[in-house]
């Protein structure tokens, strides 16, 4: 297994847990084996000692040197386009999509049963013509 | 006689607090010195014991033969500075009492001392009664001894976080697919 995300100063990191869960921040610093100091001004994230295991490392980094200031992040997570980067990414939309799930009403969910219910069937039958075919061609 | 001990617990974290304390000022004696101390409690209320509990130590002033003066919390001054702190401590072990220097790397000094409290516990098997802080100080890197201290001065410091438990994993008791520990 190759490493590929590291803790390291400027490392853009997705906060799992706590008051701050759901934002972005870099470390800017190492405290120790399990604690950071993080710093995320562009999505309110104050700068803080996190624990690791509170945070998500991705694949972001931006070029800031060790304790940076507030406005020396900012300037680099805008050059690095961090926001832009991390709404396209799988990791940003599977969250929207699990936030979208927990807030359907129940009418919602009794929709979403029948689309799928269609889709499936769409997808069953295709699946029994293709076969059908095959058999047919033996 | 029934006594009753109140013993001082690391409750949550600890608190920094100068307490200043005197004796009482008699006829003979109208300005007694002043001492100082730094407490680190969960509250005000086990500071003001500890620092008795001191004062008696080490001088012969008690809660009932002296005043205190000024207690106040202490927060840090830089909060968001990593500092590397050294504590000198005195604690006692099941078969007797020992010093030890140990050093922490922790961005407020309280937090340190608390570290400090758990780290004991947990190596030594200490309890917080028996452990008595005498001196805390913010040193300069250099002047570090603890490797396990020093390693983290490296300003290109770089680490995996290999074998990752999720703690989310435990939430639910059936799971479609074995969990991954990687990244």
């Amino acid at each position: 297994m190759v490493f590929t995300r590291f803790v390291e100063i400027g490392r853009v990191a997705y906060i799992m847990e706590g008051p701050d869960a759901g934002k972005l921040c870099v470390i800017i610093d190492v405290i120790d084996q399990k604690k950071a100091l993080v710093h995320g001004p562009v999505h309110g994230v104050q700068r803080q000692g996190l624990q690791f295991q509170r945070l998500s490392l991705l694949d972001y980094k931006i070029k800031i040197p060790r304790s940076a200031r507030e406005k020396t992040i900012r300037k680099a997570w805008e050059k690095a386009e961090v926001d832009k980067k991390w709404e396209g990414s799988g990791f940003y939309k599977r969250i929207q999509l699990r936030k979208k799930r927990a807030s359907l009403s129940d009418f919602d969910r009794f929709k979403v049963k029948n689309l799928k219910y269609q889709r499936n069937r769409i997808i069953r039958g295709k699946v029994k013509q293709i076969k059908r075919e095959q058999q047919q061609k033996k | 006689t029934l006594r009753v001990y109140t013993i001082m617990k690391a409750k949550g974290d600890l608190k920094e607090f100068k307490v200043i304390g005197r004796r009482f000022p008699t006829e003979k004696n109208k300005n007694p010195t002043l001492y100082r101390m730094r407490i680190f409690a969960p509250d005000e209320v086990a500071a003001k014991s500890r620092f008795w509990y001191f004062m008696k130590k080490l001088r012969k002033i008690k809660k009932t033969n002296g005043q205190l003066v000024y207690i106040a919390e202490i927060t840090d001054k830089h909060p968001t500075r990593i500092k590397n702190i050294g504590i000198w401590l005195r604690y006692d072990s099941r078969s007797g009492t020992h010093n030890m220097y140990r050093e922490y790397r922790d961005i407020t000094v309280a937090g340190a001392v608390t570290q400090c409290y758990r780290d004991m516990a947990a190596r030594h098997r200490a309890r917080t009664s028996t452990i008595q802080i005498i001196k805390v100080e913010c040193i300069p890197a250099k002047k570090c001894r603890r490797p396990h201290v020093i390693q983290f001065h490296n300003s290109k410091i770089r680490f995996p976080l290999p074998h990752r438990v999720c703690r989310g994993h435990f939430k639910k008791i059936f799971a479609p697919r074995r969990p991954t520990a990687f990244q």
